[in-house]
């Protein structure tokens, strides 16, 4: 069982809820909100979300598992996310996921063993003039080298 | 289109001049028939004339009608509304407050993509500006009309840029596209009249009200008007945004203004509109870059993002990535794309791994053929026509 979600969350979910008509429509945002505080968003989580938004639990479901986005178990303190698409791997792009793989010692959708970092592939970023580029947390790095990639890696605990 | 970030670098630029003009000397109609004689084409894939879609909301309801702002951008090689919005957000708020006026509107949602969350929290600076100086919120201009604008994140879902999808994940549900009609003009956000207009299609109304319909279609073509936010993105030597009259032929955008192959590389092909247009040869890039030219063409100006191919790149990488692209991003509600998506992707990989058997081009083209028109929303055909496409230009190197 997780711990229920905090006053501050719960204050934080009802902001977001009042700027729609309908509470339900805040269920994305509500969920980023969730999963940013977290990590990831459990059966628990789901739980509370559904109550807060007066839908049921099994709408909550359908939503966290239908967008790539939303995780449903605990990826490592950083997420690694490299796009795959045509622009980016037309400018090496897989050579870079190499290297990652080969860096970390980790192949794709896995986390080390230190917790540090989690893998992943992802389609078209929309930041294609810097190809290649990968997405840390929230931040975009493109025109990607090796030496670039080091820097990223050195810079996130 | 200048770009400035700030609301006092855009109002020194003449920013929410238009806004002003509309709410104090024009009527809601007289801005929409500006809009409507300025034929300004939806700017995020179909093409489709604003001010007409505007015209189709009805005056009299007894609902609240609603303005969304598609600024999803998921289609492969497209980035320029990550442009607009991350200098010029105030263009895309000034645009959306004159639609707003035009068709009676009094609450805007701007969709964004989950992956722009840097971008949205700009966004929101942008909008709490706008708020601050009373471009938004009640009273606007001292005009008696009021405008509210929320900025909501998508998470990741290709197909909520499909504009009945984005309705039902802004509702808070899964992006699963709506049976048409009704369409959204009558039935849309939450039940209500709703009109969905791409960022950059926003963005290009404050100087269509400013400086008038002639003004804008002076620049582009006398039925595709204005200008468009080019992006060009593969080996050449200078990626990036090229605002450039609509019409500006595909050869100067590449060879010109994006300053031609990287040395050593030589051009193979074009996929001249996102990811769903199908692909051109090397020698059809002689072609004017508006939609009816790009549908005489056989492909489709779309979101006017370029993506450049070299002749190093073999044929089966780029269909490989088409098809690993669909297949991920099918929504799953329609059959011929969950499963036509995932069996074309299926002989595109076993092709790659290089166990691919006789047949399995002519197979692939059946499958896609399957899915064209065979869905409710016009995903199945963003899936199907690429990949016809490559199969139609490059069949010999596929088979070879």
């Amino acid at each position: 069982m997780s711990a229920p979600l905090s006053a501050d969350l719960r204050a934080g979910i009802e902001r977001l809820a009042a700027r729609y008509p309908r509470k339900a429509a805040a269920l994305l945002p509500v969920l980023h909100l969730v999963q940013n505080d977290r990590g990831f968003i459990g059966p628990d989580e789901e739980a509370e979300v559904a109550v807060l938004l007066g839908i049921g639990p099994i709408e909550v479901r359908e939503v966290v598992t239908f967008y790539t986005m939303f995780r449903r178990r605990p990826a490592g303190r950083h997420l690694v996310q490299v796009c795959s698409n045509l622009s980016c791997t037309l400018m090496g792009g897989e050579r870079i996921l190499d290297y990652l793989k080969k860096n970390l010692a980790i192949g794709v959708g896995e986390t080390t063993s230190d917790g540090r970092f989690t893998l992943t592939t992802v389609e078209c970023l929309g930041a294609c003039e810097q190809a290649p580029c990968l997405m840390i947390d929230f931040d975009y790095h493109g025109n990607l080298t090796e030496e670039k990639i080091e820097a990223i890696l050195g810079g996130a605990a | 289109m200048d770009m400035n970030r700030s609301l006092e670098a855009y109002r020194e630029a003449g920013g929410y001049q238009a806004a002003r003009k509309a709410l104090a000397a024009m009527t809601p109609a007289a801005v929409l028939d500006e809009v409507k004689k300025a034929g300004l084409r939806g700017r995020g894939g179909a093409g489709f004339p604003a001010g007409l879609k505007w015209s189709f909301v009805p005056a009299k309801t007894d609902k609240p009608k609603y303005l969304c702002v598609n600024a999803d951008e998921g289609e492969p090689g497209t980035f320029k509304d990550r442009f607009i919005l991350s200098h010029n957000p105030h263009a895309l708020i000034e645009g959306s407050l004159i639609a707003a006026y035009a068709v009676g509107i009094h609450q805007a949602y701007v969709y964004i993509r989950g992956e722009y969350e840097m971008i949205a929290r700009r966004l929101d600076q942008a909008v709490t500006e706008a708020y601050e100086k009373g471009f938004l919120g009640a009273n606007i201009l001292e005009s008696g009309f009021s405008l509210d604008f929320g900025v909501h994140r998508g998470a990741g879902a290709y197909i909520c840029g499909e504009e009945t999808a984005l309705l039902e994940s802004l509702e808070g549900k899964r992006g699963h596209p709506r049976l048409k009609p009704p369409f959204p003009a009558s039935v849309g956000l939450f039940g209500a009249p709703t009109v969905i207009n791409n960022v950059e299609t926003l963005a290009n109304v404050p100087a269509i009200i400013l400086h008038g319909a002639d003004w804008f279609t002076a620049a582009g073509l006398p039925r595709d008007g204005g200008t468009r936010l080019f992006g060009v993105s593969g080996p050449v030597v200078r990626p990036g945004i090229y605002e450039l009259p609509v019409g500006t032929s595909l050869r100067e955008i590449i060879f010109s203004h994006a300053g031609g192959m990287l040395p050593g590389k030589r051009l193979k092909a074009v996929i001249p509109g996102g990811l769903s247009a199908p692909i051109l040869r090397a020698d059809e890039i002689d072609l004017k870059m508006d939609c009816d030219s790009l549908v005489a063409a056989g492909s489709m100006l779309g979101s006017g993002g370029i993506i450049v191919i070299d002749e190093a790149t073999p044929i089966l990488d780029v269909l490989f990535r088409v098809a690993k692209f669909y297949a991920h991003e099918s929504c799953g509600q329609c059959t011929p794309c969950r499963l036509g998506t995932a069996w074309i992707l299926k002989i595109v990989r076993r092709m790659a791994s290089g166990n691919g058997v006789r047949g399995d081009v002519d197979e692939l083209a059946r499958l896609a053929a399957g899915i064209k028109g065979m869905t409710l929303c016009p995903m199945g055909d963003a899936a199907a026509l690429p990949i016809l496409g490559i199969i139609r230009k490059f069949k010999a190197e596929l088979e070879g």
